[in-house]
């Protein structure tokens, strides 16, 4: 049985004059992979930043509608932003590991809500890391540099920093386009394994990405939802044209 | 209210306080000099020579002091700084020399202008025995002027596209001649502007002209590079620190302050005008 | 033809260069030249650290420790009231302000920065002085604390300026890491922005101390003079540059005082040259 986490109600969202996502309804289910897929520029990435209010920090950003987490609009005059992104952790498409060691880049998200108990820390931490697949490769320099890491290393730690606020919801934005193979492959196990305990909504311009990874796949076209669907539906019989021709390449 | 909000609007609005303390004391400190000296401000104030002391007349010849100062040590200052960069930029061989001439100009740029002072008055004044004169104070304002000088025509001519030059070296022209005839008048509008704005910065200099070129007080306007001279900067301390008629001589002392101010402001204008502008026209 | 105007035109180029090098050089033979011949007659040690300077006595000494602290002292003043204001405004433009704001505020600071120096001790003398006699009822209003003030205002520019430059290096990538994960504005500025700029940041501090204990004409219109180790903020002070400025003009030529002001000088300039040496190795770090 599957539940709904996330709804967008007419979401509609422009940059200055330039209107940017068309209305949109969609819907996030718990504890499954949604992959948001399409060619750049459909608005893909847009929507996602808009699930934790990252949009806010673009001026020139206007956003209209409704974005419901368990029925509360994120959107709220009344809701608190720290909160929302506390609960809808992001991972972007570079790694970006704050110049700090790798445990004060994990604990980060703890100590600014207060928390100094090095006992609490240490675990989140280790426990984080462990989720993150990366306990084993950093345990014994937790206290360097998280710039010394690799890009894929750096990625799956910054991904153990957003599983440390314990967040319901992981948006993860072409998480694995600066990576090699090796290390992309690592993160769609990673992706997999995970789903238990975190709903993921990934954008990927990655198609094949998207079929192996993801339970649901959304295929945006300038600004709107052309289909929505489970992923082996879509990839197997697309209701659209235009998803089928994306997906078998005519234009992307 | 959480402590996390708190913070944030406390920490916010503290650093608001600083930028509206900063905005504060501009707006008052700019108020004080002109309502202070702007009442000694008259025509004769420009074209009048001080008299009876310094307590009454006009500062007609530190205005010209400061501008004949000014304007000879940023002719000095440009075409050497010009050079340099053009040096720094497209000879840059041998690499140690250029690391050599980088270390040099940035350091040259930190050197207190008292140091100046003192540089030009043993070089200038006694070695040379050029005396306290307008050259003097011209030739250590240039060397002051220069780093400044150099660092802004060195971006100007960095910023002058690399297809120029490939395209006129392939029509056969020399190294010079591209530079000369390509490289530089592109980059003059922006050279200009960093002069200008380095004329700003000499024209209120004090403590080099002190002991180079500035006299408390002049009968006649300077008829050559030998005459001492006055000027605006060095009036304005004069006031404050000699004679025996402060009543008379810090209102003096303010209206030489807007002038200056004035001046300075003035030829910042038309270097952000300037700059303005060619940021509009450029086409490349 | 064509060749020797080649030729000239590099030995122009050259000479242009090199007399970058020439003038540092000369300031350094020359400062040396003169100041060296004091020690004849003072020592070092007496020099360094002794604070008793009296030039002009009968019984002459020439110990600069006194001059030096009060260039520290008012140095430190200027630090003190510039740090906060200059990085909270550099802060501010960069994290904070509105782009419309920041037409606003950076111009000011321009305008600040372009405020000649005499100018500042035209206002500290005759108005702050006189103001904070009025208002804070001290006896004498040249001392440390105006002339910290002045000095300070006069700084603040640098510091913002150049502290905004080190921010505004910092990648969009870090604030939006740091959003992400719940941050507020003040978490985000003071946790990740301001450490990920810092080495730019000191070097901006560095660059402002090295340009307030150089400064001249303040010190002398507002620092108050007396040649003391201050024991209060409200003590006048005698900086290295207001002894060099005020008793070069009143010196024999040759004389051991006069000799002494250039020793007092190449004093000056060791420390601002220490100073250099710190903002480029910060400045060389930012880059790398």
């Amino acid at each position: 049985m599957v539940k709904e986490l996330i709804k967008t109600k007419n979401l509609k969202l422009w940059f200055t004059d330039n209107y940017v996502l068309h209305d949109l309804d969609f819907t996030v289910y718990e504890k499954k992979i949604t992959a948001l897929i399409g060619p750049s520029g459909c608005g893909k990435s847009t929507l996602l930043r808009s699930f934790n209010r990252m949009n806010d920090l673009i001026p020139e950003c206007k956003i209209e509608g409704e974005i419901l987490l368990e029925g509360q609009n994120i959107y709220d005059s009344k809701a608190d932003v720290t909160d929302v992104r506390t609960k809808i952790g992001m991972v972007f498409q570079r790694p970006n590991p704050f110049p700090k060691t790798i445990y004060n880049n994990v604990a980060y998200g703890l100590q600014i809500r207060g928390e100094k108990r090095k006992s609490v820390l240490d675990d989140v931490v280790e426990k984080s890391l462990r989720d993150a697949w990366i306990w084993d490769e950093v345990k014994d320099r937790l206290h360097t540099s998280a710039l010394s890491l690799s890009g894929g290393q750096q990625q799956r730690m910054c991904i153990a920093r957003a599983l440390a606020n314990q967040p319901k919801v992981l948006l993860l934005d072409e998480p694995t386009s600066a990576l090699d193979p090796k290390s992309t492959a690592k993160i769609e196990e990673l992706c997999i394994d995970l789903k238990d305990k975190v709903t993921i909504l990934i954008v990927t311009h990655n198609i094949a990405q998207a079929g192996r990874i993801s339970d649901y796949t959304t295929f945006m076209y300038l600004g709107d939802i052309i289909e929505f669907g489970e992923t082996k539906r879509v990839f197997t019989v697309p209701k659209d044209k235009r998803t089928e021709d994306y997906l078998t390449g005519v234009f992307g | 209210m959480n402590k996390r909000k708190l913070q944030e609007i406390v920490g916010v609005n503290f650093l608001r306080l600083g930028v509206i303390f900063t905005a504060f004391f501009l707006i008052s400190f700019l108020y004080i000099i002109f309502s202070k000296g702007g009442s000694v401000l008259s025509w004769t104030f420009f074209t009048d020579f001080p008299r009876e002391g310094m307590t009454t007349g006009g500062i007609y010849p530190a205005i010209v002091g400061t501008l004949y100062l000014t304007i000879l040590s940023i002719l000095i200052a440009l075409p050497l700084g010009v050079f340099t960069a053009i040096y720094m930029v497209h000879l840059a061989k041998p690499y140690w020399l250029m690391r050599i001439v980088r270390i040099a100009v940035n350091t040259l740029a930190g050197v207190p202008s008292i140091i100046y002072g003192l540089f030009g008055l043993t070089l200038f004044v006694r070695i040379m025995q050029l005396e306290v004169s307008l050259i003097s104070g011209a030739l250590t304002l240039a060397i002051l002027a220069l780093p400044v000088i150099i660092n802004a025509s060195e971006e100007a001519i960095r910023s002058v596209p690399r297809s120029f030059r490939e395209g006129s070296l392939a029509l056969g022209a020399t190294e010079r001649q591209t530079i000369m005839r390509v490289i530089v008048p592109t980059a003059l509008p922006n050279i200009l502007t960093g002069a200008i704005i380095s004329i700003g910065r000499v024209a209120g200099e004090t403590a080099p002209i002190m002991f180079t070129a500035a006299t408390f007080y002049s009968r006649m306007l300077p008829t050559s590079i030998n005459h001492e001279v006055m000027a605006l900067p060095y009036h304005i301390y004069a006031l404050m620190t000699e004679g025996s008629k402060p009543d008379q001589q810090v209102p003096i002392a303010y209206g030489t302050a807007v002038v200056l101010l004035l001046l300075v402001m003035f030829v910042s204008a038309t270097a952000i005008i300037i700059r303005y502008k060619i940021r509009k026209s450029r086409k490349w | 033809m064509k060749v020797f105007k080649e030729i000239l035109f590099k030995a122009v180029t050259y000479f242009a260069a090199i007399f970058s090098i020439l003038a540092l050089f000369g300031i350094i033979l020359t400062l040396f030249m003169e100041g060296i011949p004091m020690f004849q007659e003072v020592s070092l040690r007496e020099f360094l650290f002794s604070s008793a300077w009296y030039p002009t006595n009968e019984h002459q000494s020439f110990g600069a420790l006194a001059l030096f602290f009060g260039s520290l002292a008012v140095t430190i003043g200027a630090l003190v009231i510039a740090v906060p204001i200059g990085l909270g405004t550099a802060v501010y433009i960069s994290e904070i302000a509105g782009s419309r704001t920041k037409e606003i505020i950076k111009p000011m600071i321009e305008l600040l920065a372009g405020i000649p120096s005499v100018v500042y001790g035209l206002f500290g003398m005759a108005f702050l002085a006189p103001f904070l006699i009025r208002n804070i009822g001290i006896d004498s209003g040249l001392n440390i604390f105006t002339a910290s003030i002045v000095l300070g205002i006069m700084i603040i520019p640098i510091i913002s300026s150049m502290s905004e430059d080190a921010l505004s290096t910092v990648p969009r990538a870090l604030r939006e890491a740091s959003y992400g994960l719940g941050a507020t504005r003040w978490e985000t500025i003071t946790r990740v922005v301001i450490p990920s700029a810092k080495t730019g940041i000191i070097g901006s501090f560095v660059l402002g101390f090295g340009r307030a204990i150089g400064e001249t004409m303040v010190v002398i219109m507002v620092a108050g003079g007396a040649a003391q180790i201050p024991s209060s903020v409200f003590d006048p002070v005698r900086p290295l540059t207001t002894s060099i400025a005020v008793e070069m003009a009143e010196t024999v030529l040759g004389s051991i005082h006069f000799h002494s002001l250039f020793a007092l000088a190449i004093m000056l300039f060791i420390i601002t040259f220490i100073t250099n040496l710190f903002t480029e190795l910060f400045l060389f770090k930012k880059v790398k």
